[in-house]
Parts: C-alpha cells; structure tokens; sequence
C-alpha cells in the first residue's frame, strides 16, 4: 500500500519513539502539518520562532535522553533554525529538523523562500540530507534518526521539497540501519584501558575531569562508582555537571573560566588528569601550556577528532563513556593489586590538599541585607526545590551562577547552551523540558538580556499551560560583557546598560502568566515559594545587585591558577 | 611539511563541499585537489595535497574521517606510492625556439598537443618535480598559459 511522502514522515517519527515535536507551519509544509491533524499519536507544540523550535527539541533531547525533533517551513523558517543547529551541535545533542523547501523542479531558481539550507547548515549539522527522490524518503528519515542519536549525537537536518512529500511512496518495515561510511566505536581497547588503569593505580594526585559525553552516553553511575572506588576527585564541565552528584565529598564543581579556586588548583597541580567525554575547550584549559603542567593525560572520547585536538594527550581510549568506564571499573574488580582501603589513604593526602584549597577560597559572595544577590537567588531556589529542579539558563552570567550554585546531583536536569553560548536558549529548552518532563519542576535561570532574545514563547508556554517559571536576574546589564568590560576596558560599558526596558511583571501578565517581583532579600523566598505553588507560567523578576560579577574569574589567556577571586 | 591524502567517498551531491568546507571552516590548506569516479560508480577517489605539522595533518584525517559520506582516508605518507600530475603549457614558439621546445619536450617524454603559429601547447605528466622542472626550463623561452590538473596518487602493490 501506498502513502504521501508526508504520511510516511509521520510514521517515521513515531516508529522513532518520538512522542512530542516542535514547529511553526508555512507554505511549504502545509501537507505535514495536514498530515500532522489526522495523526493522533504525536504532540505539536506550536512555537512563535522557529529558532525556539530547535532549542526546545535540544532541550526534550536532554532530559528523555534520545532524539529531539523539530519540522519548519523552507526560506526564513528554515534559516531560523540555524542557531539552534548550531548549539545542538556544538554540544552533541541529537535532533532532528525538518525542513519543508519548494518543489524540486524549482529548486536553485531562486524560489519564493527558497534558500540552500542544506549548503547553509552542513557545516553546523552533524550530517543533512536533501530528499530529491520520494523513494529515498523513508530510509533517510531513518539514516537521520540513526546518526543524530549513535556515536558522538548531533543535530541532522533533512530537507524536504513539497513534491516529495506530495509524492505517493511504499513505507518497507523497519530494519537497524546498517551504513558502510559511518560506524562509531563504542568498545574500548583493552590494551589502553589496561594502561589508562595502571596509571590510576599509581597516580598520587589523579583528577577525574568529565564533561557533557558522560551525560550522553548516560554513564554517570559507572563514573560514579569509579571515582568512590578510587577515592578521585572529579570535576565538571558546564556540560557535564550533573554527570557526577554536585554535593558529593568529592565533588570540586566546575573548573575553567568560572570553575572553582580549588578544581582548577587541583587540575593544575595534578599528576593525573583522566579526562572523560570532555575535549579541553578554551574556556575549561586556559592557557593550554600551563593545562595540567605536571599530568599525565588519560584521553576517553567517542570522537577521535576531540583527542589530541587542543592539548597532547598520553593514553586516548576512543570509546562510549559508559563502555570505557565499566570496563575501567571490571579492571579494578579483577586485579588484587588493587583494594578500595589502598586507594583511599593512597590519596588522603591529596583530598587533604584539595580540603585546604577550599577551605581557603571556597565558592562564595559577599552577602548584603539591602540588595538581592543573585548568588542568593540560585542558593534559594536550590534550597527550596530540594535541588531537583530541572534548570535551564540562558548565557552570561546567569548561567555561570546557575552553574555554581545550583549543585546538581543528577544528570539531564541542567540545560544550557555551553558551547555555542546562544541567548535566548534558556527559555524555550524550559518550554521543551517540561513537555518531556510534565509533573517536573522547570525552572528558567534567566537574565534580561537574554530571556528578551526569546521572550514570545510566553504565549507558547501559555498556549500548552505549561506550568515553567523564569528565574529572571534582572541587573539591566549585559552583565557578563560589563563585566569584561568593568575588569578589562576600564569601566568602558560600551552599549551594555539595558535599562530601557519592559516591566516584566506587567509582561507577563500580558500573556496571561504570573509575574512577581523581588527586590529585597527578604522578598526572595516569598516569592520562590508562591511561585512553585502556582500551577500557570510564573515569571519572578528579581531586581538583582547591577554590577555583581562571576567570580572566580580566570581572564581569557591566561593560566587557569590566575584566578580573580570573591 | 606537505602531505598527499587520498579520500574515498559517497559519489553524491554535495560531498565535494563537505571536504572544502570543512578545510575552509578549520583553517586547513588545501594545495591542489583533484577527484573522479572510481571502479565502483558509487564511490569517488579525491586526492589533495595539503600542507601543515604532524598534529594539524593528523586533525585533518581524523576530521576527514569524521564525514559521514567519507569511506577511507589514507595519507599517502605513511605508504609507498606512485604520483603524477598533469600539465598542459602554452609557449611562444617562434622560428629560432621551435627545434628547442620539442628537444625539452622530448626530454621530459612530453607531446605537443596543440599548433598555432606563434605558439605550442605541450601536455607533460609526471611528478611536480619533474613538471615543476620542465617549467623552469621553458620559462625563459617564454610561458604563456599552464593549466595544472593537481596531483593524483596511488599506493603500490605488495611486492611479494
């Protein structure tokens, strides 16, 4: 029997256990979204920007823990996309956009909203395919399904002309797709995990330095049990928080720019550094010559591009996380040379050091009685939400207080563009957690500058009552470039003061949300507290200290133990 | 130091600009490029030539590796190989020059493919060196048009 193209898509999806998409319909995919009212079985939820679209598919990836996806319209729709694509793929996440595009026979002829979106992503997509012949349809569909989600994960975008999914097309069964260029490895040599654990057994000063891959290949317990059995200190990327329990003795939080005085001394002062599902961005190494001077450098990622790409690396393990780490952890299990007791008071001395280092400069602020900190803020709400909230921030320094404060403890509850750093990313990927996630509590650590960049999904929130609540720290800055430009062009706030701006309480109330207002300290919990309580679209606005800074601070190019500190 | 890398690939559209995109988009060199179909009509054989230390040349095959519609890449470098180029050379060839130009041509296992009278155009294969040599000797009679096909590369069989 025989379907149209778009039906066919439709089956796809499901086939892909993908219960919920994003989109915004135009002329292009108007047979989709036909095709899309007489499905029963999958959930659109109609956004007001297609590039909020992306973000709330990344964010639905995050916390299910498989393939997002999105469906937008050809020329503007499909360009809108672009951002989005590009933070997914900057931080491996695997979606799925589809984009509608004008008939084949129009294609290249300068087509009412036509662009070459394929030429415009394939450099921010991990592949894209243009689907010319409606037979090739369903196993595309299937080939983007199958790379978006194995290996390193990514956004794939499949561009669909109007013909083709007009076109009348015969959907076969589902098979594994099996593909003669693209075949990650997943499994470990042994050799090099034998050596990787050699290394740990001797090492007198290892540090566990795990980023965003350990949350994609959901290997936090393996890592978890690695790091309580061999009594190792772990720190986290921005990516990789929640990988390993944020209030955990041996939790340092995060290191780089804005990690902790004692994580980035540990990293610096190492003798080991086992680097897991990370790939020594700048702003986690700094200076890279002065990167873990003293360490051996055990390398596990699942792309061979990411190792040896920034920082030389002594033992690389091209693997899964999850697959490296328990045939880490079955080596120990297996070899009498080493005991759990021998590894503890092998490294006392060092958690010892590591004690001292926090002791000395432990993550903090200078709390004030009259103004509201926003450090304050993110301890509240850590406080009371029990700590499992599933947070999403924008980028700036909300997301950096974010990051410190909330302490995580599970994986796929913190959400944040951390590679491509996109404002406006933090409220629609809250849109897109809840929808995965309904009973959850979703919380958008916001600040005005960038909750403004996305703002209009207040109505999509709205339209699907969906209960999420903007944590906005509002300093009428764009305070992160303040600050660079407070520490670094002497007070120079070059179009930086955003005073001019809406009340976001009356905004709110505009769109039919809640909006409440903090500006002391005291009004802070109130607030927190009638918000989580109320079942509709909450925006706090907390009218926060102007010139707070994130610190500890290491200044871009430098060293990660030249820290500026509280 | 200048390395020869072959890249088997997907014969489809759009995979020529997957490889320069992704030289362009990472700041690679490319110094020539050249690409046909293989044996197989599905699969197409891109030699380049690119320039660069031993971490950037490894980045750049693992980077190559990592396209999806890329089957093998092999940097020729670490094998025995065979090379050649092409090159076709438009010289001034006037009464007291035309015995010269064949004797070079000649020389160098060359042919004359095309007679004007005031000019040949000579094809020559063989190594950059060796065309590289044959242009440095007809210069000064007076080049006026080369078109290089870019280098092509194959790895030699097992002797035993």
């Amino acid at each position: 029997m025989k379907i149209t193209g778009a039906q066919a898509l439709m089956q796809c999806i499901e086939e892909q256990n993908v219960k919920v998409i994003f989109g915004f319909p135009g002329g292009a995919v108007i047979d989709i979204y036909e095709a899309l009212m007489k499905n029963d079985k999958l959930t659109h939820v109609l956004v007001r920007h297609e590039q909020a679209a992306i973000h709330a598919a990344d964010a639905y990836a995050r916390v299910i823990g498989d393939v997002g996806v999105a469906l937008v319209t050809s020329g503007p729709g499909a360009t809108n996309t672009v951002t989005g694509i590009a933070s997914a793929y900057a931080d491996s996440i695997p979606i799925v956009v589809f984009t509608g595009n004008v008939p084949t026979a129009l294609i290249g002829n300068d087509a009412f909203q036509e662009v070459d979106i394929v030429g415009i992503t394939r450099p921010c997509t991990k592949h894209n395919y243009l689907v010319k012949n409606p037979d090739e349809l369903v196993a595309t569909i299937r080939e983007a399904f199958h790379i978006a989600r194995s290996g390193r994960p990514g956004p794939v975008l499949v561009d669909l002309p109007k013909d083709v999914v007009n076109a009348m097309v015969t959907f076969p069964e589902f098979k594994p797709v099996r593909m003669r260029t693209y075949r990650p490895t997943y499994e470990p040599h042994p050799g090099q995990i034998d050596k990787a654990c050699r290394a740990m057994l001797k090492a007198k000063k290892p540090v566990l330095y795990v980023g965003g891959g350990v949350i994609a290949a959901k290997a936090h317990e393996e890592l978890t049990a690695l790091a309580r059995k061999l009594h190792i200190p772990v720190t986290m990327t921005l990516m990789g928080l929640g990988g390993f329990p944020g209030t955990d003795p041996l939790s340092m939080g995060m290191l780089g720019m804005h990690g902790t005085y004692f994580a980035n001394m540990a990293v610096a002062k190492s003798d080991l550094l086992i680097a897991v599902g990370a790939r020594f961005d700048d702003r986690v190494t700094g200076r890279v010559d002065a990167f873990a001077p003293n360490a051996k450098i055990i390398h596990v990622d699942i792309d061979p591009t990411s190792i040896g790409k920034n920082v030389a690396v002594d033992i690389p393990i091209v693997a899964d996380c999850q697959h490296a780490l328990t045939a880490m952890n079955a080596w120990f299990d297996r070899h009498e040379e080493f005991s759990e007791q021998a590894a503890a008071e092998q490294h006392e001395a060092w958690l010892d050091e590591i004690r001292a280092w926090k002791n000395k400069h432990p993550l903090g602020y200078i709390e004030e009685t009259d103004i509201i900190k926003p450090q304050f803020v993110v301890q509240k709400l850590h406080e009371l939400t029990g700590g499992d909230a599933i947070i999403s921030t924008e980028v700036g320094q909300n997301q950096m207080w974010a990051a410190q404060f909330y302490h995580f403890n599970k994986p796929r509850h913190f959400l944040t563009s951390g590679g491509l750093g996109v404002m406006g990313y933090g409220f629609p990927a809250a849109i897109g957690a809840q929808m995965a996630a309904p009973g959850h509590t979703v919380i958008d650590i916001a600040g005005d500058g960038s909750l403004q960049m996305n703002i209009q999904e207040l109505a999509t929130a709205r339209q699907y009552k969906l209960p999420v609540k903007i944590a906005l720290l509002n300093n009428s800055f764009l305070g992160m470039v303040r600050q660079w430009q407070e520490l670094f062009y002497d007070k120079h706030y070059s179009h930086t003061d955003i005073h001019v701006a809406p009340d976001f309480v009356l905004l709110a109330q505009a769109y039919g949300a809640v909006g409440l207002r903090a500006t002391k300290p005291s009004e802070v919990e109130p607030v927190i507290r009638e918000a989580l309580a109320t079942d509709n679209t909450v925006l706090m606005d907390f009218v926060i200290s102007r010139e707070e800074g994130v610190y500890p601070m290491v200044p871009a190019g430098k060293a990660t133990t030249e820290m500026l500190l509280v | 130091m200048k390395h020869t890398i072959s890249v088997l690939l997907q014969n489809k559209p759009g995979v020529l600009s997957r490889v320069t995109g992704l030289f362009s988009g990472r700041g690679f060199n490319i110094e020539s490029l050249c690409v046909a179909q293989t044996l197989d009509p599905e699969v197409s054989c891109l030699t380049l030539v690119t320039d660069g230390e031993d971490k950037i040349i490894e980045q750049i095959t693992k980077q190559l590796h990592k396209l999806i519609d890329v089957i093998k890449v092999t940097d020729m470098g670490e094998l025995d190989y065979v090379e050649r180029e092409m090159v076709i050379i438009r010289v001034k060839a006037e009464a007291e020059t035309r015995a010269e130009i064949l004797r070079v041509v000649d020389i160098f296992r060359g042919k004359v493919v095309d007679v004007s009278p005031k000019s040949y155009a000579v094809e020559l294969t063989g190594s950059s060196t060796k065309l590289q040599a044959v242009i440095d000797i007809l210069r000064p009679i007076g080049i006026q048009e080369i078109v290089r096909t870019g280098k092509i590369a194959m790895a030699r069989a097992k002797k035993v």
